[in-house]
């Protein structure tokens, strides 16, 4: 198995309009389809959690959100008229439930919050070992970071690499952890997660990229660890 | 011998700010010329090529995460609430 690049995602779509796997999808929820829905229910549930937990006070509220949400979404079914993305419907209808249940809360999360490791200070790179001494550039690397070509890539399916990845999605601060579940483990576009997350594209990349510093850091140690 | 301190980075740019601009640049958001410097960069650089390739590996990994499964409770719940919207 190869680490091609970029990394091959099924339904890589701006944020609309619906494609022709989502109007038949939208058919055969209309028959009852219970297979379609359970996949589709499947395909989003947990990143639709994670996402109810930008603005719900606790995890049963997201849950409940969630949920709620899915209801919405099969009674409003007949008036989606594909002007968007099936998936960025959906989590339009999600975000708007849990902006006004977070609200009822009383303990609405500010939108600021969105920007949470987006704030100077955390940079990027600052968990790297940098030199500036003299002998060559100054900022240079004190130990070269090798390739794990060979290294990861045949392990990625192995059930220690794929936990060790989850434990560092899940130890990301809220925000960070929506956006790269969103980008990078559902495949969606820049301009879907700014559309649903209602953050800008600079914003959206600095969210991700610091998300993804600390997949590869918590990687790295368990690569290193062996 | 006096060291020269002033050598400049290649491209340019320094690992420290190459590190910081990885992310642009698989979005391909970075400027043709700050590209052309970072590309630069990554040609003379091995640390720095190494961890591009560390970073892509890791998009590679996030991209092949299974799904999560449905927890029998969720599932059972959100199917009793699909049955009953049908029947309305």
């Amino acid at each position: 198995m190869s680490s091609s690049w970029p990394p091959t995602v099924a339904d890589t779509v701006a944020p609309g309009p619906a494609s022709t796997a989502d109007a038949e999808l939208v058919g055969a929820l209309r028959a009852g389809d219970e297979d379609a829905y359970l996949a589709i229910v499947g395909r989003h549930h947990a990143s639709m959690l994670r996402v109810a937990m930008l603005f719900a006070p606790t995890r049963a509220v997201a849950e409940e959100v969630v949920q709620d949400t899915w209801l919405a979404v099969l009674d409003g079914l007949h008036a989606f008229e594909g002007r968007s993305s099936l998936r960025t419907w959906i989590f339009s209808i999600l975000v708007n439930r849990a902006r006004r249940r977070g609200e009822r809360e009383a303990r609405s999360v500010p939108l600021s919050s969105l920007q949470d490791g987006v704030e100077p200070g955390t940079a990027a790179g600052d968990a790297e070992r940098f030199s500036d001494e003299p002998s060559s550039w100054a900022g240079r690397w004190v130990s070269h970071p090798r390739p794990w070509a060979g290294r990861v890539d045949e392990r990625l399916l192995m059930a220690e690499v794929q936990a060790t990845v989850r434990a560092a999605i899940e130890g990301l601060p809220p925000a960070q952890r929506a956006v790269i579940v969103l980008r990078d483990v559902q495949g969606w576009t820049a301009p879907e997660v700014c559309l649903t997350l209602d953050l800008t594209d600079g914003n959206q990349r600095v969210l991700l990229h610091r998300a993804r510093v600390r997949v590869r850091r918590a990687l790295l140690e368990y690569i290193d660890g062996d | 011998m006096a060291i020269d301190r002033t050598v400049p980075p290649p491209g340019g740019i320094s690992c420290r700010e190459l590190v910081a601009l990885v992310t642009e640049y698989l979005e391909e958001s970075l400027s043709g010329p700050l590209r052309t410097r970072f590309e630069a960069h990554l040609a003379a650089c091995e640390g720095c090529a190494g961890y591009l390739d560390q970073m892509r590996a890791t998009v590679v990994a996030l991209g092949r995460l299974p799904p999560e499964d449905l927890p029998a409770d969720v599932r059972a719940r959100l199917l009793d609430a699909f049955r009953t919207w049908q029947r309305r």
